[in-house]
């Protein structure tokens, strides 16, 4: 379906998009970002998914079982962490105003 | 239902653009909080896409496996407090290679088991399904080595910043053993994607795939192991762009180069925070230079907390430099209180972060976002670099490399050339330690024998509450 010069845009085109995102970030949402890029990788799950639903034998199924497991628990994990993460930046003004009263 | 593959691929295409415009509000602190909602919304979708698949057998078994694995996950990613973020976010980003590792793995064995000719375009099997090129065997390989390393070094990973394992391990001709071992992984994963698709092959070429992310990793100190991780989440970006062109799937494909362009260049700005380049964290041998630091003249000059606490309280400027002392001993938020009394006097408070404190680059901008601090009292080195001269007091709380001295000014200190938060220049700094020894990395501190600087000992929340009970006696 798609064509190795399609696949190689599509790569190049996706990697000059990751650069440019993360080339102007302030060094305070690093961490986040990392965690975040961390979940977008839990995509991974979805190629599990796809493994373990074409796995035939029982090794296949246990090694695709293995990968769903794994992407499932990338996906959640890095969903959570950076969620937290990014919880606690609030607006600075008001509560700056209002705490240092 | 010839129109549902079609709805499939635009669920994929959904999933991408979501994850990309995700990522873009993450990068400004104002919109960072709906950006990781919107790649959320578009891994949601992706997943149940798949689940609508025509063509997939086991549905409970994925179902399952999806259940346990977001339950533990999820479980896990709550509870666990702020500062053990690295560590969390280098395991679940293990699962991740792990799981790429696991795709390229099942592709393999699957083809392993039908004898196949290739080399001329690719054969067919018995059960009549097309078997794989070498390009697509190649990337399958590619993907699963990437992958494996990634899995094996960030479990390694996980195990020292949880303090499972806090011993580096070294031992004489290690960078070759290991190359060998990458070579190994190399030379069997060149044949198996040549086609020679036999088990015993792809059990090797896995074996020293995942030996070689453990021994790569395990000689590599505590200190440099945010570039590690960061690194370790750039290959799992790849391995799962690698096994999205194996699988077809446009979603794995930009998802995974995105991540792995944006984690390299992200790898890049931590390394450079820390004056080192990547391949020194990964080869070099930090701490273990041996050559002899200068000897350091003086004594440290203890100060008590009530004194500390009048210093501060009669100053016009105060700079508080933390560092992951302080998050260790909890103490973020008795600091801030602190901060608070300190800044009800009229006194102007700044937080200055340097950008590797914590274990992370950002991480203690997280901790003290945590405490309620907020973000426009958080200065950066290059601001508040220029204003230590018109400080009065720094305030140094479990912050110890990023404020040593030595690093401008002593070449055979192993931090040497490493940027600095120049806290010698203020008027008077105290630092709050828990004793005299060095700090994580094990390296002299020569700010804490200047002539303006005062130790006060103790625990970072002990010395945190005493510092608050004298500054509110001051006022009663």
């Amino acid at each position: 379906m798609i064509d190795g010069f399609l696949a190689l845009y599509i790569f190049m085109l996706a990697a000059f998009t990751g650069y440019e995102i993360i080339a102007r970030v302030p060094v305070i949402l690093h961490t986040p970002l990392m965690s975040g890029s961390n979940f977008i990788h839990g995509i991974v799950l979805v190629g599990a998914m796809i493994a373990l639903g074409h796995a035939q034998t029982p090794f296949e199924v246990g090694i695709g079982f293995m990968g769903v497991l794994l992407g499932a628990g990338n996906a959640a994990g890095g969903y959570v962490v950076t969620e937290r993460m990014l919880e606690m930046f609030k607006s600075s003004k008001p509560a700056a105003g209002k705490e240092a009263k | 239902m010839a129109w549902l593959p079609d709805v499939i691929k635009a669920c994929y295409f959904l999933a991408a653009l979501l994850f990309i415009l995700g990522l873009k509000r993450m990068s400004s602190p104002r919109s960072a909080r709906g950006g990781i909602v919107w790649a959320g919304v578009g891994m949601l979708v992706a997943v149940l896409a798949t689940f609508a698949l025509p063509d997939m057998h086991n549905r409970g078994l994925i179902l399952a496996a999806v259940l346990i694995g977001v339950t533990a996950a999820w479980w896990s990613g709550r509870r666990v407090a702020m500062t053990a973020m690295p560590q969390m976010v280098a395991l679940y980003n293990g699962m991740g290679g792990g799981a790429a590792a696991a795709i390229g793995a099942a592709e393999l064995f699957s083809y392993a088991g039908t004898a196949v000719t290739l080399l001329d375009g690719g054969q067919f099997t018995a059960d009549g399904a097309s078997t794989p090129g070498t390009a697509q065997l190649a990337l399958a390989v590619l993907g699963a080595l990437i992958g494996s390393v990634s899995f094996s070094g960030s479990l390694i990973a996980f195990a020292k910043l949880q303090g499972w394992l806090d011993r580096r391990f070294v031992f004489p001709g290690q960078r070759v053993v290991n190359m060998l071992v990458l070579a190994g992984a190399v030379v069997l994963g060149g044949m198996i994607a040549s086609g020679h698709l036999t088990i015993p092959l792809i059990v090797a070429f896995f074996t020293l795939a995942l030996l070689f992310g453990l021994m790569m990793t395990l000689p590599i100190g505590g200190a440099d192991m945010p570039v590690v991780i960061s690194l370790y989440n750039a290959f799992t970006g790849l391995a799962v762009a690698f096994e999205g062109l194996v699988l077809q799937n446009e979603a794995m494909i930009i998802a995974g180069t995105v991540v792995g362009a944006a984690g390299t260049l992200l790898t890049q700005l931590m390394a450079k925070a820390m004056n080192r380049s990547i391949g020194n964290v990964l080869f070099g041998s930090f701490g273990a230079s041996g050559a002899a630091a200068q000897a350091i003249a003086g004594a440290q000059k203890p100060i008590e907390a009530n004194d500390a606490a009048v210093m501060m309280a009669y100053a016009e400027r105060v700079v508080i430099v933390p560092g992951y002392g302080m998050a260790v001993a909890q103490a973020q938020h008795k600091v801030w209180e602190f901060a608070k009394l300190l800044i009800e006097r009229g006194v102007k408070v700044k937080f200055a972060i340097h950008p590797v404190a914590g274990r992370m680059p950002g991480h203690m901008n997280v901790l003290l976002a945590e405490a309620g601090v907020p973000y426009d009292l958080i200065a950066d080195m290059d601001d508040i670099n220029p204003e230590f001269p018109q400080t009065d007091v720094a305030l140094v709380i479990g912050a110890n490399d990023v404020v040593n001295p030595l690093a401008k000014t002593d070449p055979a200190s192993p931090i040497y050339g490493m940027p600095i938060l120049d806290v010698a220049n203020a008027k008077h700094v105290i630092v709050v330690k828990r004793g005299k020894g060095t700090g994580f990395a094990g390296i002299e501190n020569a700010l804490f024998y200047a002539d303006n600087a005062r130790m006060l000992y103790g625990d970072g929340q002990a010395a945190a509450s005493q510092l608050v009970a004298e500054l509110k006696s001051l006022e009663s």
